[in-house]
């Protein structure tokens, strides 16, 4: 399927920044599931810096803010060509080691009410084990938006039963990680069947199953994701694949507007 | 080439050195004026803490305008970051922030300094001992300026060391007239007053100028004279006129240096041919205290202009 | 426990390095000796050679101990040294290639998955980096103790910012305005020139993309930090600037300094500031001593980090006791400086050992450094050992242990004449195309009869140590 993407960031200010600087996982990579036929990056108020592969493999962009700049806008526009293989990207590859993706992270920490969720994971049942925990999940958080934060933790989420894709996919992880298996956060995409106006980015989760690889889960939609989906950036929870992570200095108040389309 | 932030700790340091001096000869003065008069001394003390500018502070803490409290206020008050101590300890931790770029025996002297202040003033000071710790004070930082005057290249961190001491000096001078202004103004004054020859002496022995105007003038106290030497003389190293001649020659070195002028350039300049066109009728005509007020204003505005031009931050 | 004293061993007499420093000790009065060391303290409080210690309230600033009797080594010893330490620095920089990529080593199962996996020291954010010339850790102080006459052993692999170089410099420069004429007498190996070499050795790594004449500056956490003397005198007598975080910002894709004349690029970066600090936009968002940015432009190849971010995994103390098995792994060769016998309390087996033999051992926290945070078993009451035993109970893992190895001894200089006191040795080690070791160290000297701890914020002492050119 033939996607065609716009991403646009923007932060507007009630005074001029005197300096800030954005780091941009908006690029995604041609792999299994898909192919980049297109893609473009560019930047209002701000310049590029420096360009660089972080430890997951993600293409990054350092950004610094223009002088007295109000206002910042970053677009990514492209066209990715996607592929169903009912989610099941592949192979681990790349120089950070899978056992990196087993351990607990601040927003992916254990408890006792996300051990609860799942049986200890392994043997040829796991795939359905992971659809159950996918269901489970979906069923104890509702999807609402605007009811967490970035810095909500999955334990905080399940206990409110209500999140968002990144609230679903910590849950998750955290959940699969407990019971032994490798597990990631995903950054990316979703073509929506009836709009092409999407509220945000989408996220979703992926476990590696030995001998399939990593298999992709999207709590939100309870589905394992297919031809709709563009992977853009992976880590082990959202604070590793955030679109886009700043620091700025001054007291100006930020606003944050993002407007994503994808449309075949 | 200097990093800003040390252009910064050397402009500040050497500010903080003058200012621990002009602290001993503020409160020096004081001393001397409280010993040779009658009556109650309050009114000297209180013109001593407002020309250091430390009123606010002061009466936060003192009711009293005396010697003791004002000694103590001036000279070892860390509450009062303009004390002797707070000021070699400021200037110490600036100096120790820019070490790199001052010669062993500058900084050395300047440690020196730090070590005896801390000692000499642990303890509040007898009264009867005020005076040996003003002189070992003016000791030690004349011992600071001998060793770097002796040691330091002439080069941009000399410049910003410079810049910071003429133009705290400048500042410390204009305050000093600025609180007395009105024993200047020939209006009000009447020859021959010992009120106003009492007033007088207290203005020039607070920047040490009380042998060398008898040089200069060669006779009795005259206000317009004293409002003169310290303003415009050419030769005071304590007055307005000369800390510009100063601040003008460092910025200068800095525009050879850098191959480059900024705003602070026509800053100083303007203030320069204003001091250098100005007779003292000028500036008597003007009102003393507007003319004061407006210098006090303009040299608060170079020392920010500088730290912009520079990128102290 | 006997220890061995390096200038008289209770066997053998006086040892040749020490006859001709012998000889003139003699013909000395104890009197003028005295009156020295007095000088020595009041050069070192004049230069404000000072440093801070930790949770001391009066005295921020401090000097430490200078003991005006050398410590002296034979220029054999110092090359039977020098081959270990190589070797050593050689499996560390390997050993962090390894780990920041394809884990070899893990995979050959070689040093356990855990150490690496639970370890707050490995940044997964070093993961692929290649820094130029392959040098992750380019200045290292390998702490060295000796047992007898042919027993050297590693105690320590400091591979993040080791300090004390400075004191290496100005002991010897103060022993030479003392003694002059022992200098004359006796023919010992410069250490002056180690900021020269340093500067040379940033130089050779920087990143390809600088000019000819690298820019390097030395980034200090500020002057309240308490190596803050030598950060300034290591950036002094290389002649850069000593940058702080608020000097620094990301300008055209390069970390750049603000000067007076505006920003200017830096090639080479010698931090003295921890990874934790480096960078608020990747690691502690609350840090104001780093550089926001700074590991995208590192990534990104623009600039070298010395020592790079993540080398701690290298000389963590549990990683430590897995060393003789790292040297053989990437050497090929059995290591030539041997470790101290370690248990590691993770292990059950040990932990066991190591809490019936409290009496007997020194333990330490996996992750401290400086002294702090261990137990001196022979030293502690009991009331301290048990406290301690509720510690080690409480997360092993946390802590190793190693048996109270008898510290050779060297003479100090005391009222009642020359006595003798425990030692060890900090030789500092330069990596980048080559390695280069400057002929000589510190010595840290515990400066309380019998005592066996040495650091400077625990009350010990320094001496000059000096490399025989024979």
């Amino acid at each position: 399927m033939l996607l065609n993407i716009v991403h646009q960031t923007t932060y507007r200010y009630d005074q001029s920044l005197p300096y800030a600087l954005q780091r941009v996982r908006l690029i995604p990579r041609t792999d299994a599931l898909q192919t980049v036929d297109r893609w473009e990056l560019s930047y209002e108020g701000a310049r590029e810096e420096v360009r660089f592969v972080d430890h997951f493999g993600n293409q990054c962009r350092l950004l610094s803010t223009e002088p007295g700049a109000s206002q910042i806008v970053i677009t990514a526009k492209g066209m990715v060509t996607t592929r169903d293989q009912t989610g099941v990207s592949g192979q681990h590859a790349g120089f950070a080691p899978l056992w990196l993706f087993e351990r607990e992270t601040p927003l992916t920490m254990p408890s006792d009410a996300i051990a609860a969720l799942s049986k200890p994971l392994g043997g040829p049942e796991t795939l359905g084990m992971l659809h159950d925990l996918m269901h489970a999940i979906e069923k104890r958080v509702a999807y609402v938006t605007g009811s967490t934060t970035p810095e909500t933790t999955a334990d905080e989420a399940l206990s409110a039963g209500q999140g968002v894709c990144q609230d679903h996919a910590h849950i998750f992880i955290s959940a699969v990680r407990m019971q032994g298996l490798p597990a990631r956060y995903v950054s990316g995409y979703l073509l929506m069947d009836d709009t092409t106006q999407q509220v945000a980015t989408h996220a979703w989760a992926e476990a590696h199953v030995p001998g399939l690889g990593w298999v992709g889960f999207d709590v939100s939609n309870g589905i394992c994701p297919d031809e709709r989906y563009v992977r853009v950036a992976f880590g082990r929870d959202y604070r590793d694949a955030m679109p886009v992570a700043g620091i700025r200095q001054g007291q100006a108040h930020e606003q944050l507007e993002v407007h994503v389309t994808v449309e075949q | 080439m200097l990093l800003g932030r040390t252009a910064n700790g050397l402009y500040w340091m050497a500010r903080y050195i003058e200012r621990a001096e002009n602290m001993a000869r503020l409160v020096d003065a004081g001393l001397r004026m409280a010993l040779t008069r009658n009556e109650g001394d309050v009114e000297e003390w209180t013109s001593v803490i407002v020309s250091s500018g430390v009123e606010a502070g002061y009466r936060q803490k003192h009711t009293e305008f005396n010697a003791a409290n004002v000694c103590d206020y001036l000279l070892r008050d860390a509450e009062n970051g303009s004390s002797v101590l707070s000021s070699i300890e400021t200037a110490r931790t600036n100096a120790r922030m820019v070490r790199t770029a001052l010669t062993r025996e500058t900084w050395e002297s300047i440690n020196d300094a730090w070590m005896s202040f801390r000692r000499m003033l642990a303890s509040p000071i007898d009264e009867r001992e005020v005076p040996k710790v003003l002189d070992a004070i003016k000791r030690e930082t004349a011992q600071i300026r001998g060793a770097f005057q002796g040691t330091m290249l002439r080069n941009e961190i000399y410049d910003f060391c410079q810049l910071g001491l003429h133009v705290e000096r400048a500042d410390n001078t204009a305050r000093i007239l600025d609180v007395k202004y009105y024993v200047l103004l020939p209006s009000i004054s009447w020859v021959g007053s010992s009120m106003d020859n009492y007033q007088w002496e207290s203005i020039l022995r607070s920047v040490s100028a009380h042998r060398s105007y008898r040089w200069v003038y060669d006779a009795a106290y005259k206000p317009t004279n004293i409002a003169e030497f310290l303003i415009l003389s050419r030769r005071m190293p304590r007055s307005l006129a000369f800390c510009y001649r100063m601040i003008d020659e460092s910025l200068e070195g800095l525009a050879n240096d850098y191959g480059n002028r900024h705003m602070s350039h026509e800053m100083c300049e303007n203030t320069l041919s204003r001091l250098k066109r100005m007779t003292i009728k000028d500036v008597l005509d003007e009102g003393l205290h507007e003319f004061l007020t407006d210098f006090l204003i303009r040299t608060n505005n170079l020392g920010d202009q500088v730290a912009r031009d520079y990128r102290f931050f | 426990m006997v220890a061995f004293d390096e200038m008289r061993p209770e066997s053998a007499g006086l040892r040749n390095p020490y006859s001709e420093y012998d000889n003139w000790l003699t013909e000395q009065d104890t009197a003028r000796l005295g009156q020295k060391m007095k000088d020595a303290e009041n050069v070192f409080r004049r230069t404000g050679i000072t440093f801070a210690v930790y949770g001391e309230q009066n005295a921020a600033e401090r000097l430490i101990p200078f003991d005006i009797v050398p410590r002296i080594l034979s220029g054999a010893e110092w090359r039977r040294l020098t081959q270990g330490i190589e070797q050593r620095v050689q499996a560390l920089n390997a050993f962090l290639e390894d780990i920041y990529h394809r884990q070899e080593i893990l995979r050959a199962g070689r040093v356990p998955r855990e150490l690496i996996a639970g370890n707050v020291a490995f940044l997964p954010e070093m993961i692929g980096v290649r820094p130029p010339a392959g040098v992750y850790t380019h200045i290292i102080g390998t702490d060295i103790v000796r047992t007898g006459e042919n027993e050297f052993y590693v105690l320590e692999d400091n591979a993040r910012t080791p300090s004390g170089v400075s004191y290496m410099i100005e002991n010897r420069e103060t022993m030479m305005q003392l003694f002059p004429e022992l200098f004359k007498r006796i023919k010992v190996r410069p250490v002056e020139n180690y900021p020269q070499l340093l500067r040379q050795s940033l130089a050779a790594v920087a990143p390809r993309s600088a000019d000819e004449q690298p820019t390097i500056a030395v980034l200090t956490p500020g002057s309240f930090n308490s190596a803050y003397f030598e950060h300034a005198f290591l950036a002094d007598h290389m002649g850069v600037e000593l940058v702080e975080g608020q000097d620094l910002r990301v300008v055209d894709g390069h970390v750049a300094m603000r000067t007076t004349e505006g920003y200017k690029r830096i090639d080479v970066l010698y931090r003295r500031v921890d990874d934790d600090f480096l960078d608020p936009l990747t690691f502690n968002p609350d840090s104001v001593l780093g550089v926001p940015g700074i590991m995208d432009v590192y990534r990104a190849g623009n600039i070298t980090i010395a020592n790079a971010p993540g080398t701690g995994i290298a000389d963590d103390k549990a990683i430590y006791s897995y060393m003789p098995e790292i040297v053989e792994f990437y050497t090929g060769r059995k290591a030539i400086l041997g470790n101290i016998p370690t248990w590691r309390c993770s292990e059950a087996d040990s932990l066991a050992y190591v809490l019936e033999h409290l009496g007997e051992l020194v333990v330490k926290e996996v992750h401290g450094s400086g002294g702090y945070g261990m137990l001196v078993g022979p030293a502690a009451t009991k009331k301290e050992r048990e406290a301690f035993a509720e510690k080690l109970r409480a997360r092993p893992g946390n802590y190793i242990a190693q048996p109270t190895l008898a510290l050779s001894t060297c003479p100090i200089l005391t009222d009642a004449g020359l006595a003798p006191r425990h030692v060890d040795l900090r030789p500092f080690v330069l990596v980048s195309d080559r390695i280069r070791i400057v002929p000589g160290g510190l010595t840290r000297v515990a400066l309380k009869p019998g005592s066996l701890v040495v650091n400077s914020s625990q009350g010990g002492g320094t001496k000059d140590t000096w490399v025989l050119d024979d």
